[in-house]
């Protein structure tokens, strides 16, 4: 039970990671930083319960606006790169942020132990769960309630006209600049909100395992990151939680005994459905295609030529 | 309504644009044509401001559009299609002008219900443009579904939504049958109707010699006739410039010259 619990933990922090990187492949921006923020979100929350006795929730979200913020002052320079110089500026990024962690020494005592980001040692008594009666029952709740909040916003935002514009922006972004579209605001406002999510993540994260440190931040985190909405499809928020519970709960979970190996399968599955389908797993047609398969007609607006 | 003055747009040495005089006066259709590659693009895209002049001004009404941002000279009442077609695919027919959608003055929404308001506040004017546009019965569609023709339309109801003063049309016509040019024609006519000023780039001679108000010549990156239409066509400047020589051109049935 506690195993599966650990399990569901775990891809409940992924699918926020995944959302985070899924907001900015709306506007077109493939970000390797959301893991920077993730981390700024899970040091900033973990510091606050830990050296100055927060209440989680204050914690969480001061962390997340903490994270949000960088990823603001980040989106102005990412807006003047594209593509693979985008991607090479936020791996700069998350590693800058990692190594700063990684120096990072505030140790303060609290109760008469001695707490706090100790370096390359880590941050190790982020136990705040544990310590105010949490049941593991309790935290994953709380894992899913934000999961489920941030999935249902991501997909009404498709319902209203900022949906639209995004993706728009996503599609092409000089028609949709010749439309009126302020790229500089929108892409901005896409990498807060991936910053904000990223930063909830983290936060969730550092308290669930109780402790972080520097080898938890890395790219291959990143990587994980973006791979979901790439492998899902941003076509909805599901193809992202689908494409984490596979990944981790299959690829990572269930090849367990090929050890590190397992990034490789992983870094293959990649490349193969990149090929076989780049609009991701889960894209229009995949919807389609499961409710013709249930009896269901295809979707109308993709039927017509 | 607009004032290119002393305009210049070099790519390396390629003078695109090369000291350019236009004026287009408000309410009027403006006929611009000239030979592949004499700067037409390049102009609508300088007035646009995807690119930045090398040298002159771009004036709209008086005002300097020149340090606007793109969406900024939305506002100011510019807006245009491309020479080739430049939708948002994956969205359907009525996200696209929705995105480019701005509200009549004095019928604003908040800026609230202008992110993340539904589609039913604007639920009657976007489906009139729509049926404006001969879209009525597609607003569900995704726009990369469309027909060539129907998309050629719905770039145009896009350009539209932002309610413009002045459109600039990048050769709307090219490759349509000639029923869709005469659609097309009496569309670009109501638009003058509504009081749309209209900068006209077009290959299709049947067209813009037919539509047009005034007509200018670019070569070179240059006007080197500007006039009504039948002057434009009996101009033996125009003739040597556009077709390489002054015979077996008599005027009006003239047709697409290239593509
Ligand atoms: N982005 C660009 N970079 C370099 N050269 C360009 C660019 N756009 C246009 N040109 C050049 O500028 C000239 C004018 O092009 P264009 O404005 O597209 O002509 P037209 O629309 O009249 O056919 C051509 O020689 C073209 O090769
Ligand atoms: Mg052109």
């Amino acid at each position: 039970m506690l195993y599966f619990l650990g399990i569901f933990q775990t891809i409940g922090v992924h699918t926020l990671l995944g959302l985070s990187a899924y907001v900015l492949l709306l506007t077109g921006q493939l970000s390797l930083g959301q893991v920077g923020f993730f981390a700024i979100g899970a040091y900033v929350s973990g510091i606050l319960t830990v050296l100055f006795s927060w209440h989680i929730f204050a914690a969480l979200a001061v962390g997340a606006l903490v994270a949000g913020f960088f990823a603001f002052l980040i989106g102005f320079p990412a807006l003047r790169v594209k593509g693979l110089m985008l991607v090479v500026a936020t791996i700069a990024f998350s590693e800058i942020v990692r190594l700063f962690f990684f120096n990072l020494s505030w140790r303060v005592e609290v109760n008469g132990f001695d707490v706090g980001p100790d370096s390359t040692q880590g941050f190790r008594e982020i136990r705040y769960f544990a310590a105010n009666g949490w049941e593991q029952t309790h935290v994953v709740a709380l894992i899913w309630s934000f999961v489920i909040l941030v999935m249902f916003l991501l997909w009404w935002l498709d319902r209203v006209r900022a949906g639209a514009v995004l993706r728009a922006v996503g599609e092409d972004d000089l028609a949709a600049q010749s439309s009126g579209v302020n790229l500089t605001m929108v892409k901005v406002a896409a990498m807060t909100a991936g910053g904000v999510i990223a930063g909830i993540g983290g936060g969730l994260f550092a308290h669930s395992t109780t402790y972080v440190d520097h080898h938890t931040f890395t790219i291959l985190l990143a990587t994980f990151a973006v791979s979901y909405p790439i492998l899902g499809g941003h076509k909805n928020v599901f193809g992202t939680l689908l494409a984490v519970i596979f990944i981790q709960g299959f690829v990572i979970e269930g090849l367990r005994f090929m050890g590190d190996y397992r990034n490789i399968v992983f870094g293959l599955l990649i490349i193969l459905a990149m090929n076989l389908r780049p609009q991701g797993l889960v894209d229009g047609h995949f919807i389609s295609d499961i409710k013709k398969k249930l009896g269901g007609k295809p979707k109308k607006d993709s039927a017509d030529a | 309504m607009l004032r290119l003055s002393n305009l210049s747009k070099y790519f390396g040495g390629v003078r695109a644009v090369d000291a350019l005089e236009l004026n287009v006066k408000t309410g009027e259709i403006f006929g611009l044509i000239g030979p592949n590659g004499s700067g037409k693009s390049t102009t609508v895209n300088l007035v646009c401001g995807i690119f930045g002049p090398t040298s002159g001004s771009i004036e709209l009404d008086g005002v300097d559009l020149k340090r606007q941002a793109p969406h900024q000279r939305i506002d100011a009442g510019v807006s245009r299609t491309f020479q080739n077609i430049r939708l948002f695919d994956d969205l359907t027919v009525w996200q696209n002008l929705w995105v480019a959608w701005r509200d009549a003055p004095g019928q604003e929404h908040s800026w609230f219900s202008n992110w993340f308001g539904r589609s039913l506040s604007r639920r009657h004017e976007i489906q009139k443009l729509l049926e404006f546009s001969g879209l009525g019965d597609k607003s569900n569609n995704l726009a990369g579904n469309l027909a060539f023709g129907e998309q050629r339309r719905l770039e145009l109801a896009r350009a539209m939504a932002s309610k413009p003063k002045l459109i600039l049309l990048d050769e709307p016509a090219a490759g349509m049958s000639s029923a869709e040019v005469t659609d097309l024609r009496q569309r670009i006519l109501t638009m003058k109707e509504m009081g749309i000023t209209v900068l006209l780039i077009e290959h299709v001679m049947e067209l813009v010699m037919n539509v047009s108000d005034r007509i200018g010549v670019l070569n070179f990156g240059t006007l080197i006739a500007e006039g009504l239409p039948e002057e434009i066509q009996n101009n033996p400047l125009v003739q040597k410039a556009y077709f390489g020589s002054s015979e077996n051109t008599s005027g009006g049935d003239t047709n697409a010259i290239d593509q």
